[in-house]
Order: C-alpha cells, then sequence, then structure tokens
C-alpha cells in the first residue's frame, strides 16, 4: 500500500518536473494590464490590485461580449479542495464557454500548484484560467512552469505605479479611453493631488470625464479639487521646525482629516528633533560624521539646516514636550488633537514659548 | 529543617509557618479542640505578602515543602526535591508569565482542589501572582478558600494586601514580608553561591536587598558592567545632544540586559516545542506545523517586549538609587549609601547641584518610569528625562 502511494506521488513529481524541465526556454508573451486578452491560461502577476481587478473585468467583458451564456466561477486558492479546478474546467452539456477566476494564488496551498501544473499540460477547451497572483514566494514553483509553458498562455504584469510620471501616463490614458481631451497642467494637478492610491486617482478621472461636457483644463480641476492637499506627518513636522505656525496647523488639520494619526505624527517629530539634537553643536563635514552619528550624510544636512534658529534648551524643551504629548496621546489626556496642536505651538516657537 | 535555610531575613514570617507545619505534622485529632494542641497555629488559607524580591513564592514553596515532606521539610527526600522542580503530585501551581489570570486556569485549579492528597498528607495550592486575577476571578477562588476540604491547603502570593478583594482577604491568613537587610542577603549569597564576601555586599547594597536582582549581579560580570555603565552614561550627561546619545546608550544597555535574560529561555522553548511536536533538529518545519511554532515565537516577542520594558525599569531604579546617594550626601543625613563604589563622583554630583534639582530629577525619573508603563515609547521618555539632568547642569554653570 505504501509502495503504491509513493510511486504514484513519484510519478506526478517526474510528470511535474518533465513540463518545467523539458521547455526551459521558451518565454511566455508578458503584457500590460490594458493589453490582456482571452487565452487558456492568463496568469495576473504584480502588488497593484487596482490594475489587476481592472484587467481581469476588461477580460471577462471582453468574452462576455464575444458569448453571452460565458459561465464565470470564482476559486479560492487558500482554501482550495482538491479536485476544485478539474471539476470546473471540464466540459459541461451546452459547451457554453467558461471563465475561472482564482484568487489569492500567493497563499494556495501544495495541492493547488499540483493541479495547476497538470492542467497547464491539458488544458480544456473554451475555457479561460485566470490565476492572480498578488507577489510573494509563496507557488514560485507554479509560476516558473506557467512561465515556462508552451501552450496558449500569457502573463499580464500589474506592478505598482511608484513614478510620478508613470501615474501621468495612466491618468492621461483614463481620459484618451474616455474619448476626452485634456491638458497636460491638468493631469499634472490631478496626478499631484492624488498621489497615494491608484484607485482614488482613476475614480477622481471618472468624475470629471462624467461632469464636464469640454475639454478639461486645469480651471476644471482646481474646481472640483481645489484645497486638497495630500500631506503626511513629516510635511507636519517639516513645517513646524521651520517655524510656520499657522500652516503646521493647517496641515495638521489635514492629515487628521486625511486619516493619519497622532501616534506616529508625534513619532515623526521626534524622529526628526532627535537628528537635530544629535547634529547640535557638531563640526566638521556630514560625510566624516555620518560614520559617528549613525546617520547619512544628507540627513545631517538636513538637520543643519532645520536648526537654524534653534537653541540647545528649546530643544530640550521641544523634546520633553514630544514626552508630554506622546503620553497623552496614550490615553494621559483626553483630547489627543489638542495636545497635539499645543506641541505644535510649542515646536513652532522653537521651545523658546 | 533545611528546606527554610535558603530564606533570608525574614525570621518572623518564618517561625509563623514552621509552626504551623509542626502544628500540621501533630496527628489529626477531631475531638480536639483548637486551643489544646499546636493545631491552632495551622490553617487552611494562607496569604504572603510582601515587596517585590522578597522571596515570597520561595517561601510559599518552602512551606508547602514542610508540608507535603514526612520529615516535616528536610529538604532532601523525594518529596522536597519533587516540590523544588515543582512536579510534586500534591502540589498544584498556579504562576503566569502574561498580565493576567484566566478565569479558566483558576477554575481547573478549584475543581482540582477537591481531591484528596494521593500520597502526602496534605494538598497544596499555590497561586504565585494572586494580584494579576481579575474581579470574576477571584470570585471563583472564594468558595474554595473559605471552606477547602479537610487536607486541602491554599498558598496565595501578592504584593501587597490591597492587591486583593476584601472578600479573598478575610478568607486567608496574612503573612506580612519586608524587605531584607543588605547584610541579610549578602549573607544569603556568601552562603548559598559562595560569593566572596565584598561583592556579596556590594551586591546586595546595589541590588537594594532585591534578592533575585543581587544574585545575578554578583554572579554575572556582564550585568555588573551594564549597571556601571548605566550610572557613567547619567554622571556624563551635559548638553542636550549628550542626552540624546545618553538615551541611546540606555536603551541598548537595556536590550542587551533583557536579551541576556531571555535568550538563552527562548532557544530552549523552540527546541522543546519542536521535539513535541516531532520535528528533527535541522529539518525544515512542515507547513502544517508552522503555524505552531509562530505562535510560540509571536508568544516569545511578546515577553521580548515586556522583558525590554522591566530592562528599561530596572535602568531607571538603578538611576534612582543614584540620586537618592546624592541627595543624601547633599542632606548630611549620614545614612548608608547604595553605590558606595562610585562615592568620589558622587560626592562631585552633590557638590555641583542643589537639593531641590536633584529632587526634580528624581521626580524627572518617577515620570519617566510612568509614561513607559502608559506605552510611551520608550526612548522619548528617556530623552526627556536626560533632559532634565542638563537643566541642573545649566542652571549651575551660568548663574
Amino acid at each position: 500500500m505504501a509502495a503504491v502511494r509513493g510511486s504514484r506521488s513519484g510519478a506526478v513529481k517526474s510528470a511535474a518536473g518533465k513540463t518545467s524541465g523539458k521547455s526551459p526556454a521558451p518565454v511566455i508573451p508578458q503584457l500590460t494590464w490594458e493589453q490582456i486578452r482571452p487565452a487558456a491560461v492568463v496568469l495576473v502577476s504584480g502588488t497593484e490590485s487596482f490594475l489587476a481587478d481592472r484587467a481581469i473585468r476588461q477580460l471577462r467583458d471582453l468574452l462576455k461580449l464575444e458569448d453571452p451564456s460565458l459561465e464565470v466561477t470564482d476559486i479560492d486558492a487558500a482554501s482550495y479542495a482538491p479536485g476544485e479546478l478539474l471539476t470546473m474546467a471540464s466540459p459541461s452539456l451546452f459547451g457554453e464557454p467558461r471563465m475561472i477566476r482564482v484568487t489569492s494564488v500567493e497563499k494556495c496551498t501544495d495541492n493547488f500548484i499540483l493541479e495547476a501544473i497538470d492542467y497547464l499540460a491539458y488544458p480544456a477547451d473554451d475555457t479561460y484560467v485566470v490565476l492572480r497572483h498578488g507577489g510573494g514566494v509563496r507557488g514560485k514553483r507554479l509560476l516558473d512552469a506557467v512561465r515556462a509553458a508552451t501552450g496558449d498562455v500569457i502573463e499580464v504584469v500589474c506592478t505598482e505605479l511608484k513614478k510620478d510620471t508613470e501615474r501621468y501616463d495612466f491618468a492621461v490614458a483614463e481620459f484618451r479611453a474616455a474619448g476626452r481631451r485634456v491638458s497636460p497642467g491638468a493631469v499634472r494637478a490631478l496626478v499631484s493631488a492624488f498621489s497615494d492610491d491608484l484607485a482614488e486617482l482613476s475614480s477622481a478621472c471618472n468624475q470629471l470625464v462624467a461632469d464636464t461636457s469640454d475639454e478639461i483644463t486645469e480651471a476644471t480641476v482646481e474646481r472640483y479639487y481645489a484645497g486638497r492637499v495630500e500631506t503626511n506627518a513629516f510635511a507636519v513636522a517639516d513645517s513646524a521646525i521651520a517655524g510656520r505656525y499657522g500652516e503646521s496647523l493647517a496641515l495638521l488639520r489635514h492629515a487628521l482629516a486625511t486619516g493619519a494619526d497622532p501616534v506616529p505624527m508625534v513619532a515623526a517629530f521626534a524622529m526628526k528633533l532627535r537628528t537635530m539634537a544629535k547634529v547640535l553643536g557638531t563640526r566638521g563635514g556630514s560625510g566624516q560624521l555620518a560614520g559617528q552619528l549613525g546617520l547619512a550624510p544628507w540627513q545631517i544636512d538636513r538637520a543643519r539646516r532645520d536648526l537654524q534658529g534653534w537653541t540647545g534648551e528649546g530643544l530640550g524643551r521641544s523634546i520633553q514636550m514630544l514626552a508630554e504629548t506622546d503620553e497623552n496621546i496614550k490615553g494621559g489626556g483626553r483630547d489627543p488633537v489638542y495636545s497635539l496642536e499645543r506641541m505644535i505651538a510649542t515646536i513652532s516657537a522653537r521651545g523658546e514659548l | 529543617m533545611s528546606v527554610w535555610d535558603e530564606l533570608t531575613g525574614q525570621s518572623e514570617a518564618i517561625d509563623v509557618f514552621r509552626a504551623a507545619a509542626s502544628g500540621a505534622a501533630a496527628p489529626v485529632d477531631h475531638t480536639a479542640t483548637h486551643a489544646s494542641t499546636g493545631s491552632g497555629a495551622m490553617t487552611h488559607s494562607w496569604l504572603i505578602t510582601g515587596p517585590p524580591g522578597s522571596g515570597r513564592s520561595n517561601l510559599a514553596y518552602a512551606f508547602a515543602a514542610a508540608l507535603l515532606c514526612r520529615n516535616g521539610g528536610c529538604g532532601v527526600c523525594a518529596d522536597c526535591r519533587q516540590v523544588a522542580a515543582r512536579t510534586h503530585p500534591d502540589l498544584a501551581v498556579l504562576s503566569t508569565d502574561r498580565v493576567i489570570i484566566s478565569i479558566e486556569e483558576v477554575r481547573t485549579l478549584v475543581s482540582s482542589s477537591q481531591y484528596s492528597p494521593s500520597v502526602s498528607r496534605y494538598r497544596v495550592m499555590v497561586i504565585e501572582d494572586a494580584d494579576r486575577m481579575a474581579e470574576r476571578t477571584s470570585n471563583v477562588l472564594l468558595k474554595a478558600l473559605e471552606e477547602p476540604p479537610e487536607r486541602t491547603v491554599w498558598i496565595l502570593c501578592a504584593p501587597s494586601e490591597a492587591d486583593l478583594l476584601p472578600t479573598v482577604r478575610s478568607r486567608v491568613r496574612s503573612v506580612r514580608l519586608r524587605v531584607p537587610s543588605a547584610t541579610d542577603v549578602a549573607g544569603l549569597l556568601e552562603r548559598r553561591d559562595g560569593v566572596e564576601p565584598q561583592t556579596a555586599v556590594r551586591a546586595a547594597r546595589e541590588a537594594q536587598s532585591h534578592i533575585g536582582m543581587a544574585h545575578r549581579l554578583a554572579t554575572n560580570v556582564d550585568a555588573r558592567q551594564r549597571r556601571a555603565s548605566t550610572l557613567s552614561v547619567a554622571l556624563g550627561i551635559r548638553s542636550v545632544p549628550d542626552a540624546i546619545m545618553g538615551a541611546a546608550r540606555l536603551l541598548e544597555l537595556a536590550k542587551a540586559d533583557a536579551e541576556a535574560i531571555t535568550e538563552e529561555r527562548d532557544a530552549e522553548e523552540r527546541e522543546s516545542t519542536l521535539r513535541s511536536l516531532g520535528v528533527e533538529p535541522g529539518q525544515a518545519v512542515p507547513a502544517a506545523l508552522r503555524s505552531q511554532v509562530k505562535t510560540l515565537e509571536e508568544d516569545q516577542k511578546r515577553r521580548a517586549t515586556r522583558s525590554l520594558r522591566d530592562g528599561i525599569d530596572r535602568i531607571l531604579v538603578d538611576l534612582l538609587s543614584l540620586y537618592r546617594d546624592a541627595l543624601l550626601i547633599q542632606l548630611g543625613a549620614g545614612l548608608e549609601l547604595i553605590n558606595v563604589a562610585i562615592q568620589g563622583e558622587l560626592d562631585a554630583l552633590a557638590e555641583r547641584t542643589e537639593p531641590a534639582e536633584t529632587l526634580a530629577v528624581m521626580d524627572a525619573i518617577a515620570i519617566a518610569r510612568r509614561r513607559i508603563s502608559h506605552n510611551v515609547t520608550p526612548a522619548l521618555s528617556l530623552e526627556a528625562m536626560l533632559i532634565t539632568l542638563t537643566h541642573s547642569t545649566n542652571r549651575k554653570a551660568t548663574p
């Protein structure tokens, strides 16, 4: 019994090894998200889930257009039951096309890897399997097998759009897809207002397309999204340390209103003031000091610029204020926002209050 | 009667328990009244209170050994050795690494207290951290404490009586421990661990009579060095940059101290978990078992956080002793100093600052301890505290 089981699993392994080992050279086409097209197996990889969802939706719409009787099924690879893929992919009575969307392949079970690799060798007719892999090393064996496959297999890569130029291109494509003219200045304004989340940028574009009828200009963007500032704890800290009381209070309110938490806010202040205190009273090139202080040279130069107008005592008082604020926002005081404002008042007066 | 030997400076409390144990050893006579024999010294529920490091749980186990041992606590027989290893069949122990004792744990303990003893004359139930029970949990105990079966004895340990509910307090006989004197602790270190008299006295004094801490300082060179560098960091602070660097250094020291304690224990625990899961050493952990190993690692990490916090607290207590000494010198109180080893530097510090400033620093240390217990970032609390030190030096420098 044990011998039989052992030999069977050995056979599966060697078969899997053969598919990946026999054809290492051919690489499947790698496309961007808007180039997605029907294929027997579509691997959608990358961390940007917004783009991945979109690509998969686009593929579904495409297939639905070709044949309205399309049958769509979802499989969660993380809780995969053996045999599921084969059951879903097997031909049905009326032979309608099937689309099988497999989510969270990055958390898949070992069974899924084995069965998916087997499926690659013999894909079913009129069946489109979409594998969504959200990044990570789990399931690497499956990914390698897919990328080395010989059949009708494509990979759609959805990496994060990190650079502003990439987001700019994305927004331009959005407007072009809607068939609308847009001025470059308007796109720039939009991209800088929505720098954090691609989904937000996309929905802002859609809003503008839906609400306006003529060319979208900077004025239009200004009318819809004026005063929207993406800010973070470090921007608030920079402005307070530079002594701009009013501006830093406004930024604080912006940051809190867009979901910043008071605790990391204090941590950001602490990090900046700590660096300044370390650099205070040092002489010599930043390159030399970097090793001694455990800071990067640019941090030292930055802290030196920040230190203008500050005294050691003021810095000391500000750091003590930070400790007090940290205690207050962690349950020592009643109103965290008041504590933060008081802290900003002290710091923007450079501790001389 | 050697189970009592390792207990230090608690002669009154030991006498109480010795009398109780010998009273309990007398054959039980149902017709006798309490006053007629020594059995009046024995009762079924005890509470041992005393400051940390005074040996509450050690005393509890010594008493347990005296009750369970055939010879009344000889310290060498199988019973005494089993109590020392916490494996005696008639001894139930409840202690915790976590913040509270859960109600389920207490319920199990209460139901097991109803069995009669299997090999000894008594069944002994010890709760080491009775102060870590929530009100609801304490209530589960009430019935069991008030009327345990004839042969069951409860021993609770807590820092003070006020940590327990009045309803619990009224059901137990309370025995208070005091802070042992430094000489007593030093004597114990010499006797038990064979430490040189000079080192023993110094360690006992620097640990402020905390027995466990004194043992560590006396036997571990690294721990001694870490303590010495803690004090020198504080003494060397003159300006705000010094304070920031000093705080980073103190954190490093606390981390090293905490790691030294937990590292060995973590590795041991991991090994025993893997063994009980059936994983060979060096073999990869199978996917199905990974979650268990991960839980263990998370627990250890949580413990490390607490341990780091304890380490910082130890450092702050050391600093407090430094400024206490400075204040004693400034006020000419003529009491014994804790940090005799650095008397020269202490004199200089006392000369340099005013008593009011020393008090302000001690306040700042107290605030830092409170902040750290309230979850404020340790670095920030330490920085704020050390900056207070610069105030006093600056004011003196520019009058």
